[in-house]
C-alpha cells in the first residue's frame, strides 16, 4: 500500500530537484557531494582493491614495502588462485556452497509462495497474526539457535553433512522470503483474482496462472537475495560441518587455508576474492531487485 | 485442482450454516494446508531449537553426553564469571559505538545519494557491495589491513610521519575493539544508506520548496521536515542494525576470535567459545539465552517502530 502511494511521489521528485539545485554554486557542491563521496566509495571500495591486488601479487612483492610500492603489483601472477585451484579443497568448497545454496532458496522460496499467499490472500483466521509471527521469526538471530540445533542435527544424524545446512538454513530464509512476498502480493489487485474465481479457476490455478505470473520480479528479488543470505552463512555451517570435504568456502577459507603463523596472504585473499565473485556478478546483473528487497523488508 | 476440493474436517457440521460460515471453514482448511510446509520447517528448525536452547541452559549438557537439569546453575556460574561480564560490556560498547557511526555516516552517504548526481544508479549499486560480499570473506580483507606488521594503514602513516611504529591494531584491547568496530561499520553502512536513501526519496520535494521559499536554512529543512518524515523508517533500520550488530559472530571470529585477553569477545562469540570448541552445550545455550532479553527490547521497538509508521501513512492497520 505504501509503495505504490510513494512511486508517484519519488517520480516528482527528481524533477524538482533540479529545480533547486541550480542555486547552489560549483564550489560548494564539489565541497558538500563530490569531496565526501569520493571519501565514501574510497574507503567501501579500498578493501576490494587491497584483496584483488593482494591475490595477483609474487610472494616477494607482498610483504617487501621498501622495494616496491604495495600500492600496484609489478609482475601479476595466477599462482596464488592456481594453487588454490588445483592444490587445496577449494573447488569442492565452491561446489559445496552453491549445492547448499541453490537447494535451501529453492526450498525456502517454493515453502513462502505458499505461506506468502495463505497469509495474504485466502486470509485464513490468524492470518495477521501468523503474518506477525514470521516477521518475528525474521528477527531471531542464528547467533542464538546454532548451539540447540547443533544438538538436533547430531541426533537426527546429518550432522556433517550437506543436508544439514539445506535443511536448517531455511530457517531464515523463509521469514524473510516470506515477508517480502506478502508485499508483493499485496500489490496484485484483488480483482483480478476475483474474476478467475468467477470464471470457475480453483485457488491452485488462481496462484500458478494468475499471481506468480505478476509476481517474478518479487520472486526474482527474494530468491537472489535469499542465495545471498545463504552463500554468505558462517555460523551454521562452522558448527554443523566438520570434515574439509562438506565444507562450504566460507568456512573453508578460514579453517583450511590459515595455517600456523606464516599466513599465505596471496592465496586467502585469492579464496576470498573468488568466493566473493559468484554473488557479486548476481547482484551486478540483479541491483534494482536487491535494492527492492532490502529496503522492502524494512518498508513494509 | 484437488487442494481447493479437499473438504476440511469439520465442513460436514458447518454444511448446515449459513454460505460465509461454510466459505471460511474451508477457508482455514486450505490456509492451513498451504502454511504447512513453512510452518514445519519453522517448527521444527526455529522454535523447538528456540525452546530446547532455553531447556539447555539449565541443564549440565556436554558434547557426546546427554546433561541433567540442574537449574540455575549455570546462569550462577556465568553471573560470577568475570568474562561473561566482560563480554556483556564489550557487546554493549560494540553495539552502541558501531550503531551511532552507521546511522551517522549512512544518514550522511544517503543525504549525500539523494542530491541530483550523474551516475546516480552506478554510485548506489557500488556502494552496496560491501554488504552483498560474505562478511568472513570481506573480514579476512581486514584482517590482512589489520596485520600486525605489514598493514598497509601503519605504512601510510609511517610513510607520512605520523607514527613511527606500525600500529598493533589486533593485539592491543583498546585497539582491537576499535579495529572490529571499523570493520563493522564499513560493512554496515551501505545497508543504513540504502535503506534511509528508499525512505528520503518518499519525502516530497514540494515540503522542500515552501519552507525554502519561507526563508529556512538548508540546517532548518533537515531538521524540520527531513528528519520527522525519516524518524520512523530511521527507527526500523536501526532496531535490524541494533539487532545485527547485536549477535555479531562472523567479524569477531575472523578479526580476533575474542582476544586479546577476551577484549573483544562479544556474547555470541563467548556463547560459541564455550559451546562449541568448549563442548559444555549448556552452558553456551544459557549465554545465548541471556541475549534474549535485550533482543526482545530491540523488537519491541521495532514493533513501535512499525506501528507508528502505519499510522503516519494513513495504513488502516
Amino acid at each position: 500500500m505504501s509503495k505504490t502511494a510513494s512511486e508517484p511521489a519519488g517520480g516528482h521528485l527528481t524533477d524538482d530537484v533540479v529545480g533547486m539545485s541550480h542555486h547552489d554554486t560549483t564550489a560548494r557542491r564539489i565541497l558538500v557531494v563530490w569531496l565526501p563521496l569520493a571519501c565514501f566509495m574510497f574507503v567501501l571500495l579500498f578493501p576490494f582493491y587491497w584483496m584483488a591486488i593482494t591475490a595477483v601479487k609474487p610472494n616477494d612483492q607482498l610483504t617487501n614495502y621498501a622495494a616496491h610500492s604495495p600500492f600496484w603489483v609489478v609482475d601479476p601472477t595466477l599462482d596464488h588462485i592456481k594453487y588454490l585451484l588445483f592444490e587445496t579443497s577449494y573447488p569442492g568448497w565452491l561446489w559445496n556452497t552453491v549445492i547448499v545454496s541453490v537447494c535451501s532458496t529453492v526450498i525456502a522460496l517454493a515453502a513462502s509462495v505458499f505461506a506468502a499467499y495463505a497469509i495474504e490472500r485466502i486470509r485464513f483466521t490468524g492470518a495477521r497474526v501468523t503474518g506477525l509471527l514470521v516477521f518475528l521469526a525474521y528477527l531471531i538471530p542464528p547467533s542464538i539457535l546454532f548451539i540447540p540445533l547443533a544438538f538436533i542435527v547430531f541426533q537426527v544424524g546429518i550432522f556433517d553433512s550437506r543436508l544439514a545446512l539445506i535443511l536448517t538454513y531455511p530457517t531464515f530464509l523463509i521469514p524473510f522470503c516470506t515477508w517480502l512476498l506478502m508485499g508483493y502480493f499485496r500489490s496484485i489487485p484483488f480483482e483480478l483474482e476475483e474474476s478467475a474465481l468467477v470464471d470457475g479457476a480453483t485457488r491452485w490455478q488462481i496462484l500458478t496462472r494468475v499471481i506468480l505470473p505478476l509476481a517474478v520480479p518479487g520472486l526474482i528479488s527474494a530468491g537472489i537475495f535469499a542465495f545471498t543470505l545463504a552463500w554468505n552463512e558462517f555460523i551454521y555451517a562452522l558448527t554443523f560441518i566438520q570434515s574439509s570435504e562438506n565444507k562450504t568456502v566460507p568456512v573453508g577459507v578460514l579453517t583450511e587455508l590459515v595455517r600456523g603463523d606464516v599466513y599465505e596472504w596471496g592465496s586467502l585473499m585469492a579464496g576470498a576474492l573468488i568466493g566473493s565473485l559468484p554473488v557479486v556478478i548476481l547482484y551486478s546483473f540483479f541491483v534494482d531487485y536487491y535494492v527492492s528487497s532490502m529496503t522492502g523488508a524494512v518498508k513494509e | 485442482m484437488s487442494v481447493s476440493a479437499a473438504p476440511p474436517p469439520r465442513a460436514s457440521r458447518a454444511s448446515r450454516g449459513s454460505f460465509f460460515e461454510r466459505l471460511s471453514q474451508s477457508r482455514n482448511g486450505l490456509g492451513l494446508l498451504f502454511m504447512l510446509p513453512a510452518a514445519v520447517f519453522l517448527l521444527c528448525f526455529l522454535t523447538y531449537p528456540l525452546g530446547l536452547g532455553a531447556w539447555l541452559g539449565f541443564t549440565d549438557t556436554m558434547i557426546g553426553r546427554p546433561g541433567i537439569f540442574v537449574g540455575l546453575e549455570n546462569y550462577e556460574y556465568l553471573f560470577r564469571d568475570r568474562v561473561f561480564w566482560l563480554s556483556v560490556f564489550n557487546t554493549l560498547f560494540y553495539t552502541a559505538i558501531a550503531s551511532i557511526l552507521k546511522f551517522a555516516l549512512g544518514l550522511w552517504l544517503a543525504i549525500i545519494l539523494n542530491e541530483n548526481l550523474p551516475f546516480k544508479t552506478f554510485f548506489r549499486a557500488v556502494i552496496l557491495l560491501p554488504w552483498v560480499v560474505p562478511t568472513v570473506l570481506s573480514a579476512l580483507a581486514f584482517w590482512w589491513i589489520y596485520d600486525s606488521q605489514f598493514s598497509i594503514i601503519s605504512w601510510v602513516l609511517m610513510q607520512l610521519g605520523f607514527i613511527d611504529a606500525p600500529i598493533n591494531f589486533l593485539g592491543d584491547p583498546w585497539n582491537a575493539r576499535f579495529s572490529v568496530i571499523a570493520a563493522n561499520v564499513w560493512r554496515g553502512i551501505p545497508f543504513v544508506a540504502i535503506s534511509l536513501l528508499a525512505g528520503l526519496q518518499t519525502i516530497p520535494a514540494s515540503l522542500h520548496e515552501a519552507a525554502a521559499l519561507d526563508g529556512a536554512t538548508s540546517w532548518q529543512r533537515f531538521r524540520r521536515i527531513t528528519l520527522p518524515l525519516l524518524t520512523p523508517i530511521i527507527a526500523v533500520v536501526m532496531t535490524f542494525s541494533v539487532l545485527f550488530t547485536f549477535t555479531d559472530f562472523q567479524l569477531i571470529y575472523v578479526l580476533t576470535k575474542g582476544g586479546p585477553v577476551n577484549a573483544t569477545h562479544l556474547m555470541a562469540t563467548l556463547s560459541f567459545q564455550r559451546g562449541i570448541p568448549g563442548g559444555a552445550l549448556g552452558e553456551g545455550a544459557a549465554i545465548a539465552v541471556a541475549m534474549v532479553p535485550f533482543l526482545l527490547a530491540a523488537i519491541l521497538f521495532s514493533f513501535f517502530g512499525l506501528q507508528r509508521r502505519k499510522w503516519q501513512q494513513g495504513g488502516n492497520d
